[in-house]
C-alpha cells in the first residue's frame, strides 16, 4: 500500500465493495464535521509503514546477545533499557522481555484481542489476530509451534504469555550458535519477528534466508 | 462480558496459517480504518477499553465471520453512533449532515501524530497497599461480568501463582463504561497446564495472564 488517493472519492462507486463505501463514508464525516484532518491520517498511516516494524526489535535483541550488561538491565525493565537506545524508536511504558532458555520456550498471545508490542514488532500479523492462534496458543502450544515447522525437545517447559492487561511482551531468543564475534548488525539480520513472539527461532548463519 | 472474543481454549478454529511475506495491509481501506480509530481516540472521543468493548459487543456471527480490520471499523462505527460523535442521518447520506460535538482533546492534526506513535500511559499512583506479593498462590474468581473485562474465562476458578507486580494500572472494567479508572494493582499470575485443562494436559505447559487485583482472591 503506498500512498493514500485523494482523489478516490470520484471513483466510480459500482466497483467498491460495501466495506469500503462505509469506510470512505466514515472517512468524510469525521473530516467534515471537523474532528480529523486528512492529512494527518495519512500521516498516522505512513508512520505505521515506515517506523515501526521488527527491525526495532532486532535491534534491541541483538544488543542483549552482545551485550550482558544491557541483558540484564532489559529483563529487568524493558521499557528502560530500550529507551537508553537511540537509534530504536521510543516504547511505551510496561514492556516486559522474556528470555528463552534451553530449559524454557516463551510464546506471546493475546487471546481476547490483539495486544502486541507495536513499537518492537510492528503491526502484527493476521494470523496473531486470527481464532486458530488465539484459541489454541494457551491450550495447545506445541501444536500451534507444529503449524509454523517449530517442534522442541518434550521436556523443554513452554510458557504461554497472555496479553491480557496494558504490558506487553518481548521474546528474547537464544542467541544462534555459529554466531560467535558477530557484530550487532550482522546479528540483528538473524532475527525475525516469529522469533520475538516465540513462534520461530532466529535463522541459523549460513541458512538461506 | 462472555463474548466469542474470549477464545482461549477453544476448538475447532482449524490450524494457524502464517502468510508468507504478508503486506502491513490487505486492502488500503483497512489503513484507512486504523488511523481513523487511533485518531478518534487520541481526539478523546474513546478510550482504548471502550474500543475493545465496542468490538467484543459485535453479534458473535458477525465477530466470527469479519476481518480484523472490519471489526474495527464495526465497532469503531457504534462507538461513535452511540457517544453522539455521529448520527444515523450522517451514516444513511455518507456525509455530515447533523451538527459537530466537541471533543475532549480537540481536533486530531498533523501535530498529534507523533505521540500517539508511542503507547499511552496507563500505569497509576497506588491508591493502597498491594494485597498479593510475588509467590503468593491466587483464585481467579469465577465472576462473569456482563460488561468489558480482561479476566478470560478460561482461567476462572482456576489456582495460579503471582509471579511478578506491575504496580498499579487503570481499570479496563470500568474504564470501558465512562465509570472511572479506579486504578487496581496488576500482577502476572501464572497457572499449570494441568490446572486449567485437566489431567490430560501437556505436563510442560504453563499459561500466564495479567490480572487486576478484583480478579484475583487468596487461597
Amino acid at each position: 500500500m503506498s500512498e493514500h488517493d485523494h482523489h478516490h472519492h470520484d471513483h466510480d462507486h459500482s466497483e467498491l465493495s460495501e466495506t469500503e463505501l462505509r469506510v470512505r463514508a466514515l472517512e468524510s464525516i469525521l473530516t467534515e464535521k471537523g474532528y480529523v484532518e486528512a492529512a494527518a491520517l495519512d500521516a498516522i498511516v505512513q508512520a505505521y509503514e515506515t517506523k515501526i516494524g521488527p527491525h526495532n526489535g532486532a535491534r534491541v535483541v541483538a544488543k542483549a546477545w552482545t551485550d550482558p550488561a544491557f541483558k540484564q538491565a532489559l529483563l529487568e525493565d524493558a521499557t528502560k533499557a530500550v529507551g537508553t537506545l537511540g537509534h530504536v524508536s521510543r516504547v511505551g511504558d510496561h514492556l516486559v522481555a522474556i528470555e528463552n532458555t534451553p530449559g524454557r520456550h516463551n510464546m506471546v498471545v493475546c487471546t481476547l484481542c490483539s495486544c502486541y508490542p507495536w513499537e518492537m514488532l510492528g503491526l502484527p500479523p493476521v494470523w496473531y489476530k486470527a481464532s486458530p492462534y488465539r484459541s489454541r496458543a494457551v491450550k495447545d502450544p506445541r501444536g500451534v509451534l507444529a503449524d509454523f515447522g517449530v517442534s522442541l525437545p518434550k521436556e523443554t517447559e513452554i510458557r504461554v504469555w497472555d496479553s491480557t492487561a496494558e504490558t506487553r511482551f518481548l521474546v528474547l531468543p537464544m542467541r544462534p550458535a555459529g554466531t560467535e564475534g558477530w557484530s550487532e548488525d550482522q546479528l540483528a539480520e538473524l532475527v525475525t519477528r516469529d522469533s520475538m513472539i516465540g513462534t520461530g527461532f532466529p535463522k541459523t548463519p549460513g541458512a538461506p534466508s | 462480558m462472555n463474548g466469542v472474543h474470549d477464545m482461549g481454549g477453544m476448538d475447532g478454529f482449524g490450524k494457524v496459517e502464517p502468510e508468507p511475506n504478508e503486506p502491513m495491509f490487505h486492502e488500503e481501506w483497512e489503513s484507512r480504518v486504523l488511523a481513523m480509530v487511533r485518531a478518534m481516540g487520541a481526539a478523546g472521543a474513546f478510550n482504548i477499553d471502550a474500543s475493545r468493548f465496542y468490538r467484543e459487543t459485535l453479534p458473535p456471527q458477525v465477530y466470527l465471520s469479519s476481518s480484523y480490520y472490519r471489526k474495527w471499523l464495526l465497532g469503531l462505527e457504534a462507538l461513535l453512533l452511540d457517544k453522539g460523535y455521529i448520527s444515523k442521518d450522517d451514516v444513511a447520506s455518507g456525509h455530515s449532515v447533523a451538527p459537530a460535538k466537541s471533543l475532549k482533546h480537540g481536533k486530531f492534526s498533523m501535530a498529534d501524530v507523533e505521540r500517539i506513535m508511542v503507547r499511552g500511559k496507563f500505569g497509576r499512583p497506588a491508591p493502597g497497599p498491594a494485597k498479593f506479593k510475588a509467590g503468593d498462590r491466587v483464585r481467579a474468581k469465577n465472576i462473569h461480568p456482563a460488561t468489558h473485562t480482561r479476566l478470560p474465562r478460561y482461567v476462572r476458578g482456576h489456582v495460579g501463582v503471582i509471579e511478578r507486580d506491575h504496580g498499579c494500572h487503570v481499570f479496563p472494567d470500568t474504564a470501558a463504561n465512562d465509570a472511572g479508572e479506579h486504578p487496581q494493582w496488576l500482577y502476572t499470575v501464572a497457572f499449570d497446564g494441568r490446572e486449567l485443562w485437566g489431567p490430560d494436559s501437556d505436563p510442560t505447559i504453563k499459561v500466564s495472564i495479567d490480572a487486576f487485583e478484583p480478579y484475583l482472591e487468596a487461597v
